[in-house]
This record gives C-alpha cells, structure tokens and sequence, in this order.
C-alpha cells in the first residue's frame, strides 16, 4: 500500500516533468536538453523561497523560473539559429551556476521542519490520512496543470504549437511568427518542468544540485511507457496517458528496488535502458521482418 | 498591384558557382491580373516568386505590394497578404493536424484569435460549404488527418488555405506538376474558379505551354534572370503553343550566338 501510494505521489509529481517532454518532444518535436537544467532550477527556486517562509510563492516561481530558462533556450535556437540540441546543453550548463547562486552556493538545501506546501495540507485536513493529503495535493496540481494545457493547446495559439511541430512552412505561409511560436512552447513546456522540480523539492523536504541529472529519460521513458501501453491519439489523450506513463514507471521502479532487482544507483541506466530498447521498437521490429522475407526467398529460389 | 523594380539577386557572389538568379528584373501586374510565367529550368521563375514571397532579400531593387514596399518585410509578414503554393503538395499543409485544423489555422490571417478556440461551429459550417465546391467528398471528411489524403486532394486543400482568406496576390509554382493528368486537369479547375471568383491577382508559373496560353491574360517568359517576353492582348490571343516554342528557342538561340561570339 505504502509502495503504490507512495507510487502515485512520485509519479504525479515527476508527470508534469513528462508533460513538458511530450510538450517538446511530441508536440514540438524538438530534442529540448533543457530540461536538466530547467527542472533543477525549478527544485532551487523553490527550496530557497521555502526556506525564507513562502512555499506557495515557490512553486509559483518555480513554474516561471523553469519558463525562463525554456525561453533561453527557444532563442537561441530560432533567433540566433544555434542548433536544437546544443541550444538546450547551453542553457543547461548556464543553468548549473544559476542554480547554484540561487541555492545560496550549497549544494543542497534542508526544508525538515518547515512549512511546505505539503504539510501545510496535512495540517489543514487533520482528520485525513496524511499520505492520502499528500497524493490529493499532487493529483491536484498535476490534473490543474493537464486540464489548463489540454484547453489551451485548443485555441489557436495552441494549434500554431502544434502546427509548428507537424509542418513549419505551413505555420509561416498563415502569417504567423514562426520563431515567436516555438519560444512560447518551449517556455511553457519548461515550466512545467520546472513546477514539477519545484513540488518534488517540497515533497520530499530537500534539494539537491544534481536532481536534473539524467530527467530528460525518466521524462521521455514516462513519454514512451504511456504511449506504447495506451497508445497515440489526439493531444489531451497524449497530455493524460504521459502521466499515467510516468506514474506506471515509479510502479516499475518501486517494484525493483523492493525486490532488490538492482540496487538504487542503477535508476539511470536503467530509465536509460527502457527509453533505448522502446525507442528501437520499431526498428527491431522491421529487422526481423526483413529477415523472414529473406529467408522464405531464398527457399524458393532454390526451390524453382 | 504588384510593382517590383529592378530587381537583382546573386547566388554565392564572388566564387565559382556565382549564379546571377535575377537580373536587374522589373515588372508590374494591374489588380486582377493573371499572368503566366514560362521558362527554362534555372531561368530564375522560382526565385522570382519567392523574391516575392521573401524566403530571401534581393540584393538590390524593391517590390511594392498594393502600393506598399514590402521589400525588407519578413516572409511570415508578407504571408498575410500573398498565398503561395508549390509543386511539392506535402508543403502546404500540416500532415498530422485534421481538414478542418489546417483550414482554421490558414483563416486565422483574417483576424488574430489568440486564446479563443481555435474552431467555432461557424467557422466548421464556413469551411464545409467551401469544401463543397470542389466536389472531391472533403467536406465530409472534416476530421480526417491530412496526412491521409491524396496528392491532388492535399493540393486542393492547400489551395482553398491560401485563399479562404483571400491574397492581394496568389503565387503558383507548378502546382499541378506533381499530380496525375486528370487530377492536375481538376486542380487547375478549381484553381481558375477561385481566381475568377475572387478576381485574384496571380502568377503561375508551368512547363505546360498551352495551358499557358489558355490560362490568364498576359504571358512572360523569363530567362538567364530576365523578362526577355511579354504577351498580351491580341498578340498573345493569336499566339500558338508551336509559334510560342519557335519564339522561345529563336531567343534562345540569339543568346547561345552571343556566347559564341564571345568565345571567338
């Protein structure tokens, strides 16, 4: 009970990680590596302005913290044209001593004992379960944050986005800033990130400098697992069936680590791993197919 | 309505593959005018349209559209006002987005909607009488992913999306060159449709001579990035696929004469 509670938590909390993924990746698709540096500053802004007694103000900024840092990334490549990829390792390197400032130069920020936007829950339902309160305040934030995307990606700056993503000649050739578009998208996608850093730090009472290392697959294995599971269809199927990925996927990893399947410093590789081997599907997939057909051939070659 | 003066653009200037696309190129088109642009490949027909449509700046000259400049506008700018659509019918329209999404998105340069829902029902029942007339059956598939189309139905589409709202002026590069005879003779139906309807200011430019000739008013041919014919009038009128090819190549041949004579 413990394992799946504690499951649905972690996985509500690191879905809207995954829904800006998908936001990037799928919607997008653009490879943003922003998002290790996003989530991070997210986490930071958040642990400092809990510390200083504004945990709701945290996580607002957290949001706009992660924002800011996908609209870095969105200029540079769309205005200064620097390619996709090393767009994001740029602002994620910048972002490592942004971080680093924020968090008052240490590495990690004790919230024990204070007033956390989680606590503050539990202690205003006395009565409840307070693993339950904490779940309702994930589950809250992470259906407030889906519904308000899966609405907005409905009106017409939201199917510019997706445009944007499916055929950029098409999205210029109806008069609309290209560049201005992909900017937008990207800032909303790393806030997202950066709300989902900005509850874990509350949730689970710490922050840490190194808590954006390897997030872009936990986030794009939460991606996968929801779409191989549940399959592709329009965008608020893809926003819901992410999260429910990224809460399948704290059920694996729980599930491991109780069973001692591997110790918890192999998490990266092995989100690393799901990510590769559902990503090569296909691939795989057409190999063997190919391989059939050339094995009956050749029979019947010899055959005639 | 369209005025464009002087117009030059050098490709790779200063190196061996310098390439003079256009050459000091004028032309004016009255409103309503529908002119046909005829040329042998790299006679500069192509980067003329998107000189136009400004995919690039010339290097030089400038290009008013109803008598505004819109030399140094940037090309999603320019769009509000021109339609283009190419050879290739993949590139005007969004693959995974529905009939009806691509079509709200091109109507949107009638007005910006910001967060209003991209689609309203008046819209749907605007988009479907206007499907309607092409007769393909599109106005029931409204729901359908584009990407799921056919060539010549995709550039039916894309037709009826730069026109729902409709241009100062219509560019079409080839459109109907990738498309099977029958649907190419379908596509340029509707596209003479929309134009006589809309009394749109257009350039096409075709390999096909006589539909050249049959469509439009005025006929320029271009070559080496130059004006080097333009018919109208009776002129054009008595003008024949065969005497059109004689002229071409009689012109042709007075530049090779000139290349020779050079080399002597």
């Amino acid at each position: 009970m413990t394992l799946i509670v504690g499951s649905l938590q972690l996985g509500l909390i690191y879905g809207l990680l995954a829904v800006g993924v998908y936001i990037a990746f799928r919607i997008l698709d653009i490879p943003d590596l922003s998002a290790e540096g996003t989530f991070t500053f997210g986490l930071a802004v958040s642990a400092a302005l809990t510390a200083a007694g504004h945990p709701l103000a945290g996580v607002l900024l957290g949001f706009l913290a992660g924002s800011l840092g996908g609209a870095v990334t969105g200029v540079l490549q769309t205005k200064l044209r620097i390619h996709p990829i090393l767009a994001g390792i740029l602002t994620m390197s910048g972002l490592y001593s942004v971080n680093l400032a924020v968090m008052g130069s240490s590495s990690n920020i004790s919230l024990v004992g204070l007033d956390t936007l989680f606590r503050l829950a539990v202690d205003l339902l006395p009565g409840v379960d307070k693993e339950i309160v904490r779940l309702l305040l994930a589950g809250l934030f992470c259906a407030a944050v889906v519904a308000a995307l899966a609405l907005f990606l409905k009106t017409h700056i939201g199917l510019c986005i997706r445009a944007a993503g499916d055929n950029e000649d098409m999205v210029r050739a109806s008069s609309i800033n290209v560049d201005h578009t992909k900017i937008l998208a990207l800032a909303i996608a790393n806030g997202c990130i950066g709300l989902s850093g900005a509850l874990l730090a509350q949730y689970q009472g710490f922050a840490d400098i190194s808590s954006g290392i390897g997030i872009v697959a936990v986030g794009l294995a939460s991606v996968i697992i929801g779409e191989r599971i549940f399959g592709r269809r329009g965008v608020t199927w893809g926003l819901s069936v992410t999260v429910a990925g990224s809460v399948i996927y704290r059920l694996m990893i729980a599930l491991a680590l109780k069973t001692n399947l591997f110790p918890a410093y192999c998490l990266k590789i092995v989100s690393a791993v799901i990510v590769a081997a559902a990503l090569s599907v296909p691939a795989v997939k057409q190999m063997l197919a190919r391989r059939k057909i050339k094995r009956e051939g050749l029979r019947h070659a010899v055959h005639s | 309505m369209l005025c464009i003066h002087d117009l030059t653009k050098v490709f790779a200037p200063g190196t061996p593959n310098e390439h003079v696309a256009l050459d000091h190129l004028s032309l004016s088109l009255a409103p309503g005018e529908f002119v046909t642009v005829i040329g042998s490949n790299g006679a500069g027909k192509s980067t003329l349209f998107s000189a136009i449509g400004g995919s690039f700046w010339a290097d030089s000259g400038a290009i008013f559209l109803d008598g505004k400049n819109i030399t140094y506008d940037p090309e999603h700018k320019r769009a509000a006002k021109i339609g283009r659509l190419f050879q290739d019918p993949m590139k005007g329209t969004a693959p995974h987005m529905t009939i009806e999404e691509n079509l709200a998105l091109s109507y949107s340069r009638s007005q910006r909607r910001g967060l209003r829902l991209a689609v309203c029902r008046r819209d749907r029942d605007f988009f479907r009488s206007a499907l309607a007339e092409f007769d393909m059956g599109l106005e029931d598939r409204m729901d359908t992913k584009v990407g799921l189309l056919s060539g010549g139905q995709r550039q039916a589409l894309t037709l009826l999306m730069s026109t729902i709202v409709p241009p100062k002026l219509l560019l079409l590069d080839e459109h109907t060159a990738a498309l099977d005879p029958a649907t190419a003779g379908k596509v340029m139906a509707i596209t003479n449709q929309i134009i006589q309807k809309n009394r749109l200011t257009t350039m096409m430019i075709t390999h096909n001579i006589q539909s050249a000739l049959s469509s439009g008013s005025r006929t320029v041919m271009m070559d080496s990035g130059k004006i080097i014919l333009d018919l109208s009038g009776v002129e054009r009128e008595k003008m024949t696929v065969a005497g059109l090819m004689e002229l071409y190549r009689a012109k042709q041949h007075k530049m090779l004469d000139n290349d020779r004579m050079l080399l002597v």
